[in-house]
């Protein structure tokens, strides 16, 4: 499935975005804008409202105000959501019934499949290739709530890989995860990026991901504080955005120009 | 029954013929939604559900119409009461079970007090009576269980992403609402019909414990399912067959209900061991992290480590750890080393 986007086709966009949570402000009037193709890291402190943004941004939390368009459709009459992916906080991995690998990244591959039809080959070969970009095609068979947390992260990832989107939202998928399992999960989200996909992270800490970070946007107290460059962790943390910071920001932005721009990031090789 | 029935003659009596059929269709049908309530960690919402049908059963005795239709009916709205209070009320899911439960159980024996029915009517209801069951009863309990499994199966991936992952599965298009109101009429369904057979008190242990039994030895979800509805005839079928065989040996009166449940806690009591030393051993031989020790420290070890020498064999990046008193040891060359 290779989709063209025209350049009206944001992936996202935000204008005047107002969340309230029980009649009390969490986001006030955000503009964002993600272009197609773009790695963009959403950052700020506990409670600046990044994952509050994120849910908002997939139609989990109404808006109050403003208006937000995914790929140049409204929220409100946006069918398409086979080209979302959507990667939880770790919680949703397990629940009071044992669960294998394969059937929960399997529960992704949902918006593809019509009712009463078993999984067509089609399908099959999508949750084998999110396996296999998470690196765990060898546990397929096993139960998830035997994997260590950093795996079940990844396991996450597969589900929404496996529905083969264009537009990715994790929420803090590295929180709690072991460095060596930081580093497999940024091995995975490198390959999303090279094969085109647009990627919006919520992270409190960026750690190995930091090289695939194209933009920064920096929350605070419900509002966007900095919008730009990426940031390294401790400028984020350290409340002045950008002026003395600036030398740490040469991210390059000409990292997969030799690469061809294909949106379906499972079948990019094809 | 008399003594002078033997139980092998039992058998050829249509009433326990029934009672077997109605048995064996309750038993596969409750865990088929039993499941999906565990994986929720909603498993007390049969119990729920089971309180609430007392008050439909009193009013169908009250109007003098079908039990287990009323019963099918409120049951139903209660359960979608229940769901709704749930999805907007956000973590209090518990209590609103609580105020369902305690209203739905006060109000049908309020109900049966002022139709002028015994206790001994409602108690029919409150712990199963398969023997009792006409033709219709038999084939109304068919349809309906029929109607739980072909939902519970059918619609396994759609239900299985809903109660696993509710957000998730919004954010893949589908109508969430609508499969939560569909778990909870399906759950209300299969109460109404296994409240014959092990009776509204008892009835969520039906549609709970295979479940539980089954995931001691399980891996996957779709395995649990099918087990669990396997285990659930098993158990209504045994218990059928072994009331009567106490009813008929020594003479008492023994309800199938009782020995239903119990017979299905057994199994549980049995297999729990079971999944308890499988799990310690899966965690025993969880590899360790692929980093090498800090420093060379050669050990000596009375006995050569190997296939067959009782320590656990443990991957540790490219070579084997064995595992003993707290100690890992590493083959090098000629010794062992500590890992």
């Amino acid at each position: 499935m290779l989709v063209t986007t025209t350049s009206a086709e944001l992936p996202v966009q935000l204008t005047g975005g107002s969340v309230a949570i029980g009649g009390r402000p969490v986001l006030r009037g955000i503009d964002l804008e993600v272009p197609a193709g773009q790695f963009l890291a959403l950052m700020g402190a506990n409670g600046s409202g990044k994952s509050t943004l994120v849910r908002a941004l997939i139609g989990l939390r109404p808006l109050t105000s403003g208006r937000l368009t995914l790929f140049g459709t409204p929220i409100e009459r946006f069918q398409d959501w086979s080209r979302i992916g959507f990667v939880p906080q770790r919680g949703g991995a397990t629940s009071g019934v044992p669960v294998s690998v394969w059937e929960l990244v399997a529960s992704g591959r949902l918006n593809h499949r019509r009712l009463f039809r078993p999984l067509s080959r089609a399908d099959r070969a999508a949750i084998t290739q999110a396996l296999d970009v998470v690196g765990l095609a060898d546990r397929a068979g096993d139960g998830v709530a035997t994997l260590s947390g950093g795996q079940q992260q990844r396991v996450l990832i597969a589900r929404a890989l496996a529905g083969e989107p264009e537009l990715f939202f994790l929420d803090e998928p590295n929180a709690g995860v072991d460095l060596a399992n930081q580093v497999s999960l940024a091995t995975s989200l490198g390959r999303l990026k090279e094969r085109g996909a647009t990627i919006v992270l919520v992270a409190h800490e960026l750690g190995p991901l930091a090289s695939l970070v194209d933009r920064a946007v920096v929350m605070r107290d419900g509002r966007v504080a900095y919008d730009g460059a990426p940031l390294a962790d401790h400028a984020v943390h350290g409340g002045a955005y950008g002026d003395a910071h600036t030398h740490h920001h040469h991210a390059s932005h000409h990292e997969h120009d030799h690469v061809p721009v294909v949106r379906s990031p499972l079948e990019g090789g094809r | 029954m008399t003594a002078q029935v033997t139980f092998w003659e039992l058998f050829q009596y249509p009433f326990m013929q029934r009672a077997l059929i109605a048995a064996a269709f309750t038993g596969f049908a409750a865990p088929a939604v039993g499941t999906y309530l565990v994986q929720r960690r909603l498993s007390l919402m049969g119990d729920g559900i089971g309180h609430v049908a007392v008050t439909g059963v009193a009013l169908g005795l009250l109007t003098g119409t079908s039990p287990i239709w009323t019963a099918v009916v409120v049951a139903t709205l209660g359960a979608v009461l229940i769901e709704l209070i749930r999805a907007r009320g956000h973590t209090n899911g518990d209590v609103a079970l609580a105020l369902l439960f305690y209203g739905g159980l006060a109000g049908g024996v309020l109900l049966i007090g002022l139709g002028g029915e015994n206790a001994a009517t409602l108690q029919a209801y409150l712990f199963g009576s398969l023997l009792t069951m006409s033709v219709s009863d038999v084939f109304v309990t068919m349809a309906l269980s029929t109607v739980v499994i072909l939902a519970g199966l059918g619609l396994a991936p759609q239900l299985f992403a809903v109660a696993q992952d509710q957000e998730f599965a919004r954010v893949t298009g589908l109508r969430v609402g609508f499969y939560n109101v569909l778990v909870a009429v399906l759950a209300a369904v299969s109460v109404s019909v296994a409240m014959r057979t092990v009776g509204l008190l008892l009835v969520s242990a039906l549609m709970v414990v295979p479940v539980a039994t089954s995931q001691q030895l399980t891996r996957s979800f779709r395995t649990t399912l099918l087990a669990a509805m396997v285990l659930g005839a098993a158990a209504s079928l045994g218990g059928l067959v072994l009331s009567a065989y106490l009813s008929v040996s020594f003479q008492p009166t023994v309800t199938p209900g009782p020995t239903i449940v119990l017979l299905a806690l057994t199994g549980f009591a049995i297999t729990w061991p079971v999944g308890a030393l499988l799990r310690r051993r899966a965690r025993l031989r969880e590899p360790f992290p692929a980093l090498p020790p800090p420093a060379h420290e050669p050990t000596e070890h009375a006995h050569q480590h190997g296939k067959d020498c009782g320590h656990a064999a443990v991957p540790h990046g490219d070579h084997v750890d064995y595992v003993h008193d707290g100690h890992r040891h590493a083959e090098h060359g000629a010794h062992y080393d500590e890992h």
